[in-house]
C-alpha cells in the first residue's frame, strides 16, 4: 500500500529571515489517516502545510503525494490531489456565488459542465450546504463560510486534504459541526491547528512541530496526556479543561 | 463642485462622447494587455480586490476644514501605488462599474468620464510625479512629495481636461472661459485636499510594504529607510496659499464680463474680440464660444492648457510604455 | 461633495421578482439598454414628444418587470448634483432672455436645463430598471457573452465580490478610531484616516495574493473558467430591443429637419 503523503528532509528559509523556517521534516501518513499538526504560532505548521499543494516551492528535501512528487512538471497533479483549505475562507471565496466557487477547480480541471454540475451537487451535499449555492459569499455566516469552503476543495475529489486552523472564528456548535464534517469524509486529512480538543476529537494521531521540526509523533490523547510535553512547545488545554482517561 | 466626475448621459455633445469614448477604449485596451504582462496570472484577483479598494477609498471622506468633508479621486494614487497601467485600468473599471451597477455617470458617457476620472489623472499625475522626482532627493520623503504634487496637479489636469471637453461639446449656454474659471479654480483648491492624503496614504504604504508602491521601486532599503519629518501643516498651508494664488487667478478668467476681463486682455497688449464670428463655423460648439470675453485670450487658454494636459498625459504613457518593456514579464 | 452617496451594497439593487423582463437573457438586456441610453443621448432637447415616448417607454418596462417606484425614486437621487447644475443654468447662462414670471431668465439655460435633466433622468432610470432586473452575476454573464475581454470581467466579479468586505474594514477601522475620541475637523488632522486607508491598502493587496494562491491551489492557470452556455431565443431579441427601436426611430425622426 503506496503511503498518501511523504516528506523527507523538507527545509525551508524565507529570503527576509535567518534561520530556517522548516528544519529537515520528515513524516509519513497513510492513506486515509487523519493527523493533527499542532505547535506554537511561527513554528512552522503553516509552511509545511503549503508546500503541500506546491504553493511553495521546495528548497530541500522531497515530498510525495501517492508516489507523485510535489515539484514541477506534476503541479496540476498535485493540485488535484491535495486540496487546501486556506484559513481564512473569504480568500478561498471569491466567485460571485458559492455554486461559482464550488465549480471553480473542477472546471480548471477540464470537467465538462453536466459532470460539474453533478460534483458541485455532491460537495455542497457532503457539507449539508445545497441551500447556499445561490447565496453570496460575503451574507454567508463563519460556519457557513467554512463548510462552503471545505465544498471547492471536495468538488475536486482529492485524495488528501490539509486544512489550516479550519476552527478559527467558529461558535462551539460550529466547531463540532466541523469535526463531525470531517470524520465523515474519507479522504487522508493534514489539520493544522493549535485548537487541542478539536484535534482530539477529530485526529487518533498528532504530530508537534517546533521549531521546524517534528518534536513529537504519538496518538493525540498520549500526546494531550502528556502536560510537561505540550508545555515545552507552547501548548496547553484550554484554561480549566482536563484530559478524562477513557478506555479506546 | 466636482461636476467633472460621474456625468450622465448628453451632458457633452454626441461628437465629444464618441471621441472620447474612442480615445478611452483604446487606452483601456492597451492597459488590459499591460497589466497582464506586469502581473501574470495575478492580475485578476489583484486588479479586482485594488479595484474593491479605489471604489471603498473613493467613498470614505477626510475633514478638509471645520467639518466639511472632501473624497479622493485616487487616479494618481492608484498609479503610484500599482504603477500607471494597473492603476488606470482598476480606477477605469470602478467607472465603469459605477455607471453599469450604480447609475452613477451615464453610459454613454463613459468616454469622458473615464478618460477624466482615470486615464488624465493615472498618466499625467505619473508623468508629474517621476518629473518631480527627478527634482527631490532620492529617498522615501522625495517620493512622498512628489505624490502630494502629482496627486494635486492630477485633479487640475482632470478639470482642464473637462473644460477642454466643454469647449468641443457644451451643451448649455455656458462659454468656456466661465467654465475653466470656475472648474480649474475650483478643482485646484480640491486638489490640496487630494495632495495631502494621498501622501499620508503612500506614507503609511511605504512603511509597511514598500514594494507595493509602484513609484518607489527604484529605491534600495537604504534609501526608503531615510524619511524627512515633513510639517504637515506648514505643508498644508504653503499648498492652500499657492493653490488659491492659482485659483484667484484662474477663477478671474471666469468673470467673463466683458469690462474686467477684457481691460485685463487690453492692458496686456491682447487684442479685444467681441465678435462671433471668428469662431462661428468652427469645431467648437456654439454655446462654449458665445458670449466669451475674450476670443484670442480664450482660445490661447484653451491652447496652451491643452496642449499642455495632451503633453503631459502623453508622456506618462511613453514613459509608462518603456518602464513596462524594461521589466521582464511575469 | 463627491462620491459619497451611499451605494454600498451591489445586492440590494436587484429587485427579485419572476417577469418576463427578468427573464429576458442578459446579454439581450444589455445591448437594449446601451442602445435606448444612446438614442435618448442623441434626441434633439426641443424634441419634447420624443422624450414623452421615452418616458412611456421605460415606464411600461418599468411596470412590466413590477420594479417599484419607491426604489427608482430613491436611487435616481445619484443624478441629483447635475439637477442641481440644471437649475442655475437658466440664471447663468449666457444669450437671449425669456421673461419667467417676475425674472428674466437665458432662453438657451432653460433649454439647456431641461436637456439635462432629462437626459439624466431617462439614462439613470434605464439603468436603474436594468440592474434591477439583473443580478450582478449575469450581468457579468452577459458582458462575456457580448466579447468583453475575460479579464476584465473577472477583475469586476472579484472587485464587487470583496466590495463589502473592504468597505466594512474600512467602516470599523474609523469606528475604532472615533471609539478612542479621535474627531478630526481639518485637513492637517486628516493623518490617522489617511493612515487606516494606507493600512487598508496594504491588507488588501496581501489578500489578493492569498487569493491568488487559492486560485493556484484549485488549478488556475491563468484563464477564468468558461461556461457553456444556452443558445439565443431570436424571439427574446425582438421583445428585448422593442422599446430601444421606437426611442432610436423617434431620435432619428427629431433629428431629422
Amino acid at each position: 500500500m503506496t503511503t498518501a503523503i511523504s516528506i523527507r528532509g523538507l527545509t525551508h528559509r524565507y529570503p527576509t529571515s535567518s534561520g530556517n523556517v522548516l528544519d529537515g521534516v520528515d513524516l509519513d501518513m497513510a492513506p486515509g489517516e487523519r493527523v493533527a499538526l499542532l505547535g506554537p504560532n511561527g513554528s512552522g505548521k503553516t509552511t509545511l502545510a503549503l508546500h503541500l499543494n506546491g504553493l511553495i516551492p521546495t528548497q530541500a528535501g522531497t515530498i510525495t503525494v501517492h508516489d507523485t512528487p510535489v515539484a514541477a512538471p506534476h503541479l496540476g497533479e498535485i493540485r488535484r490531489r491535495v486540496g487546501l483549505v486556506f484559513q481564512d475562507p473569504d480568500d478561498q471565496l471569491f466567485m460571485p456565488t458559492v455554486r461559482d466557487d464550488v465549480a471553480f477547480g473542477p472546471a480548471n480541471l477540464g470537467v465538462p459542465t453536466s459532470e460539474r454540475d453533478q460534483r458541485v451537487r455532491d460537495a455542497l451535499g457532503a457539507v449539508d450546504a445545497v441551500q447556499l449555492a445561490d447565496r453570496h459569499p460575503h451574507h454567508l455566516s463563519g460556519g457557513e463560510k467554512r463548510r462552503a469552503a471545505i465544498a471547492t476543495i471536495l468538488s475536486m475529489r482529492p485524495d488528501v486534504i490539509v486544512l489550516d486552523e479550519p476552527t478559527s472564528g467558529l461558535d462551539p456548535v460550529g466547531r463540532r459541526e466541523l469535526a463531525e464534517l470531517l470524520v465523515a469524509i474519507a479522504s487522508t486529512q493534514l489539520i493544522v491547528t493549535h485548537d487541542l480538543p478539536f484535534a482530539l476529537a477529530t485526529c487518533p494521531r498528532s504530530l508537534i512541530v517546533d521549531g521546524g521540526r517534528i518534536a513529537a509523533d504519538a496518538p493525540t490523547a498520549e500526546l494531550l496526556a502528556d502536560r510537561e510535553l505540550l508545555a515545552r512547545h507552547r501548548l496547553e488545554l484550554p484554561f480549566g479543561f482536563e484530559l478524562r482517561h477513557t478506555g479506546t | 463642485m466636482m461636476i467633472a466626475m460621474h456625468a450622465p448621459d448628453g451632458f457633452l455633445e454626441p461628437g465629444v462622447a464618441v471621441a472620447t469614448a474612442a480615445i478611452s477604449l483604446v487606452v483601456m485596451a492597451f492597459a488590459v494587455r499591460s497589466a497582464s504582462r506586469e502581473l501574470g496570472d495575478r492580475q485578476v484577483p489583484l486588479a479586482g480586490v485594488t479595484a474593491a479598494f479605489v471604489f471603498a477609498a473613493q467613498m470614505f471622506n477626510f475633514p478638509v476644514a471645520s467639518g466639511t468633508t472632501g473624497h479622493l479621486l485616487g487616479g494618481a494614487l492608484a498609479a503610484i501605488l500599482l504603477g500607471p497601467w494597473v492603476g488606470s485600468l482598476v480606477v477605469g473599471v470602478v467607472v465603469l462599474v459605477q455607471a453599469l451597477v450604480f447609475a452613477d455617470g451615464g453610459l454613454t458617457a463613459l468616454g469622458y468620464n473615464v478618460l477624466n476620472m482615470a486615464i488624465v489623472p493615472a498618466f499625467g499625475g505619473w508623468a508629474i510625479f517621476w518629473l518631480v522626482r527627478r527634482l527631490l532627493p532620492k529617498n522615501a520623503g522625495g517620493v512622498i512629495g512628489a505624490t502630494a504634487i502629482a496627486s494635486g496637479m492630477s485633479v487640475v489636469l482632470a478639470s482642464i481636461a473637462f473644460s477642454i471637453e466643454w469647449l468641443f461639446g457644451a451643451t448649455a449656454p455656458v462659454p468656456f472661459d466661465t467654465v475653466f474659471g470656475a472648474m480649474v479654480g475650483v478643482h485646484t483648491l480640491i486638489g490640496i485636499g487630494e495632495a495631502v492624503v494621498s501622501s499620508m496614504v503612500v506614507a503609511t504604504v511605504l512603511a509597511a510594504r514598500p514594494d507595493l508602491v509602484a513609484g518607489a521601486r527604484d529605491l534600495d532599503t537604504a534609501q526608503l529607510a531615510d524619511r524627512p519629518r515633513v510639517g504637515v501643516r506648514t505643508f498644508v498651508m504653503a499648498g492652500v496659499l499657492v493653490a488659491a494664488l492659482f485659483a484667484m487667478v484662474v477663477s478671474q478668467f471666469a468673470a467673463s464680463g466683458p469690462d474686467g476681463l477684457e481691460k485685463v486682455a487690453a492692458d496686456q497688449g491682447f487684442a479685444a474680440g467681441a465678435q462671433d464670428h471668428g469662431f462661428a463655423d468652427s469645431v467648437f460648439a456654439d454655446y462654449a464660444t458665445r458670449g466669451i470675453g475674450n476670443e484670442e485670450l480664450s482660445l490661447a487658454i484653451a491652447g496652451i492648457t491643452g496642449v499642455a494636459l495632451a503633453l503631459t498625459v502623453g508622456a506618462g504613457l511613453v514613459i509608462a510604455a518603456r518602464q513596462l518593456r524594461r521589466r521582464p514579464a511575469v | 461633495m463627491g462620491g459619497g452617496h451611499g451605494r454600498h451594497d451591489a445586492h440590494r439593487l436587484h429587485v427579485g421578482r419572476d417577469t418576463a423582463v427578468h427573464r429576458l437573457a442578459p446579454h439581450v438586456k444589455l445591448v437594449a439598454l446601451v442602445t435606448f441610453v444612446s438614442a435618448v443621448a442623441v434626441t434633439p432637447r426641443y424634441a419634447l414628444w420624443a422624450f414623452a415616448i421615452d418616458a412611456i417607454l421605460l415606464a411600461v418596462v418599468a411596470v412590466a418587470a413590477r420594479v417599484p417606484a419607491a426604489v427608482v425614486a430613491r436611487r435616481v437621487l445619484v443624478v441629483t448634483p447635475f439637477l442641481i447644475v440644471a437649475v442655475l443654468l437658466p440664471f447663468i447662462g449666457h444669450g437671449p432672455r425669456t421673461e419667467l414670471g417676475p425674472i428674466e431668465v437665458s432662453t438657451d439655460g432653460l433649454w439647456a436645463a431641461w436637456n439635462i435633466a432629462a437626459k439624466a433622468l431617462l439614462g439613470a432610470t434605464a439603468s436603474i430598471v436594468f440592474t434591477a432586473t439583473t443580478p450582478i452575476p449575469e450581468i457579468l454573464t452577459g458582458m462575456t457573452r457580448l466579447r468583453v475581454p475575460r479579464p476584465v470581467v473577472a477583475i469586476i466579479a472579484f472587485m464587487v465580490r470583496y466590495l463589502d468586505l473592504i468597505s466594512e474594514q474600512l467602516h470599523r477601522m474609523r469606528l475604532a478610531m472615533t471609539a478612542r475620541c479621535h474627531d478630526p475637523r481639518w485637513l492637517w488632522q486628516a493623518r490617522p484616516v489617511a493612515a487606516a486607508a494606507g493600512t487598508l491598502f496594504v491588507r488588501t493587496y496581501e489578500r489578493g495574493e492569498r487569493i491568488h494562491d487559492a486560485m493556484i491551489a484549485r488549478g488556475y492557470t491563468g484563464h477564468m473558467p468558461v461556461d457553456e452556455r444556452a443558445p439565443d431565443r431570436p424571439a427574446a431579441w425582438l421583445v428585448a430591443l422593442a422599446p430601444p427601436a421606437v426611442a432610436v426611430t423617434a431620435a432619428v425622426v427629431a433629428l431629422v429637419p
